[in-house]
């Protein structure tokens, strides 16, 4: 039980909480599944109810939605254009779907969706797919010039070609290992200090008057987190609005 | 290391499902880490088909959601409260050109009534000074006609009192002379005397 405690991967570990095994394949509704639920029906519920009134002037609640919808727009818009506001609806499922899977997380015994490579890697995947279908879709072939930037000399161009490749394929990769990484760390490190906190106190007045230090790096490390989960959330929502202008605009 | 542990499980999926569930469940009551008889969570293929489905139904749906139910309110407030505020803000602005347009006619009202004002006055002034002109020259003229008359009665009485005053002296020079020297002197000669006198 005390080890339990202080380790700090046990809370990435996933439970079945209803099995279900479709030809050989796990599909169980687990604790990640309950918790994605959970981020749909916060957010959804939080957008849906707080606008529910449509008040002309806006309550806090009402405000709230509103600047993380015009937040969201006006990220998009900056970077695509304006032919950009078709994937609206996209990026801000993203934004919001991310920000409130960090920000349940960070809640005692709470497990983060997004600190699990695969839920991360699905977005990202996602993103990726839109850009690269609707590139094609819309430019043909053309949209391979976003592999050959202008005004690069002949003999240049098989390695120019060949780095932007690589940095095209990586995009999923450094996408979704960046929010998994940061929310995987931050909470390893909450963990570990929170874990301190409680041995050190188990070893009486010494250890708790100890204690403290490692207290106050929980309190100021949850804070930092906040503040992490605000700001994947947005680096997750900003890159795919870059990624789907090389979609739109596939010319450098 | 957890990376190559996880890869090495990869190779047996379907063993390793049933064996990790298992581990999920019992070790939560045994003090070993986690780490040491298992991969590591996130690295855990056998937890992947299942986490994907979920965060495809999930967001599947929260995208619908957010799509059809969500977004289009949230514009559509957003709008409406944008045309609300230019539609204020014409209105302000229509109002404000009529103040002003009232503003500026009645400035142009009250410097007309100024200018109206002050010709009548003008007027007014002109007319009575000429009223007291023509008054004064009437007055003037009647007393000149006054003066002329008295004068001229005064002439008429002052040369008839002159007159009077000749026989008068005449008369009386006459009655001295007769008293004095008891000769009548003639009326010719005292007419002479009195005149070389009275002259």
């Amino acid at each position: 039980m005390a080890a339990d405690k202080v380790d700090p991967i046990h809370q990435f570990h996933i439970n079945k909480l209803i099995p279900i095994d479709i030809g050989g394949y796990d599909l169980s509704f687990t604790n990640s599944a309950l918790f994605m639920v959970a981020t749909v029906i916060v957010a959804a519920g939080f957008l849906f109810l707080t606008t529910s009134s449509r008040s002309l002037v806006p309550g806090r609640l009402q405000s709230v939605s509103e600047m993380a919808y015009e937040f969201v727009g006006n990220m998009l818009r900056d970077a695509a254009g304006t032919q950009g506001m078709k994937f609206f609806p996209l990026v801000f499922s993203l934004f919001m779907f991310v920000l409130v899977a960090n920000l349940l997380g960070l809640f005692p015994y709470f497990f983060t969706v997004t600190s699990h490579i695969i839920v991360t890697f699905g977005l990202a995947v996602l993103v990726i797919a839109t850009v690269v279908v609707y590139g094609f879709m819309k430019h043909g072939l053309g949209f391979l010039k976003l592999f050959v930037p202008h005004g690069v000399p002949v003999f240049l161009l098989p390695l120019v070609v060949l780095i932007e490749v690589i940095s095209f394929v990586s995009r999923p990769v450094s996408l979704s290992v960046r929010l998994f990484a940061n929310m995987l760390a931050g909470h390893i490190t909450l963990k570990v200090f929170s874990g301190f906190v409680v041995s050190l106190s188990a070893l009486g007045a010494v250890g708790v008057a100890g204690s403290i230090l490692p207290l106050a790096m929980a309190v100021a490390l949850t804070a930092l987190e906040l503040l992490v989960a605000f700001l994947q959330a947005y680096v997750f929502a900003v890159l795919t609005c870059m990624y789907l202008n090389d979609a739109l605009h596939p010319g450098h | 290391m957890f990376v190559t542990s996880a890869f090495a499980q990869e190779s047996a999926p379907s063993a390793d499902t049933s064996h990790a569930a298992t581990e999920g469940d019992t070790h939560s009551g045994t003090s070993v880490p986690a780490e040491a008889h298992g991969t590591f969570p996130p690295f855990d293929p056998a937890t992947f088909p299942s986490q994907l489905l979920w965060l495809a139904i999930t967001f599947g749906l929260f995208y619908l959601f957010l799509k059809r139910v969500v977004m289009p309110r949230v514009g559509g407030i957003i709008d409406v409260r944008n045309d609300r505020i230019t539609q204020d803000l014409d209105q302000a602005a229509r109002l404000k050109g009529e103040a002003d347009a009232a503003v500026a006619a009645y400035e142009q009202e009250l410097a007309e009534a100024k200018t109206k004002a002050n010709a009548i006055g003008q007027q007014a002034n002109d007319a009575a000074k000429a009223e007291a002109d023509t008054a004064r020259k009437k007055v003037e003229a009647a007393l000149d006609a006054k003066l002329g008359e008295a004068e001229a009665r005064i002439s008429s009485i002052k040369a008839n009192a002159m007159k009077e005053v000749g026989s008068i002296a005449e008369d009386t020079a006459s009655a001295i002379v007769e008293a004095l020297v008891g000769g009548k002197a003639s009326k010719a000669e005292i007419a002479a005397a009195v005149k070389s006198v009275a002259r």
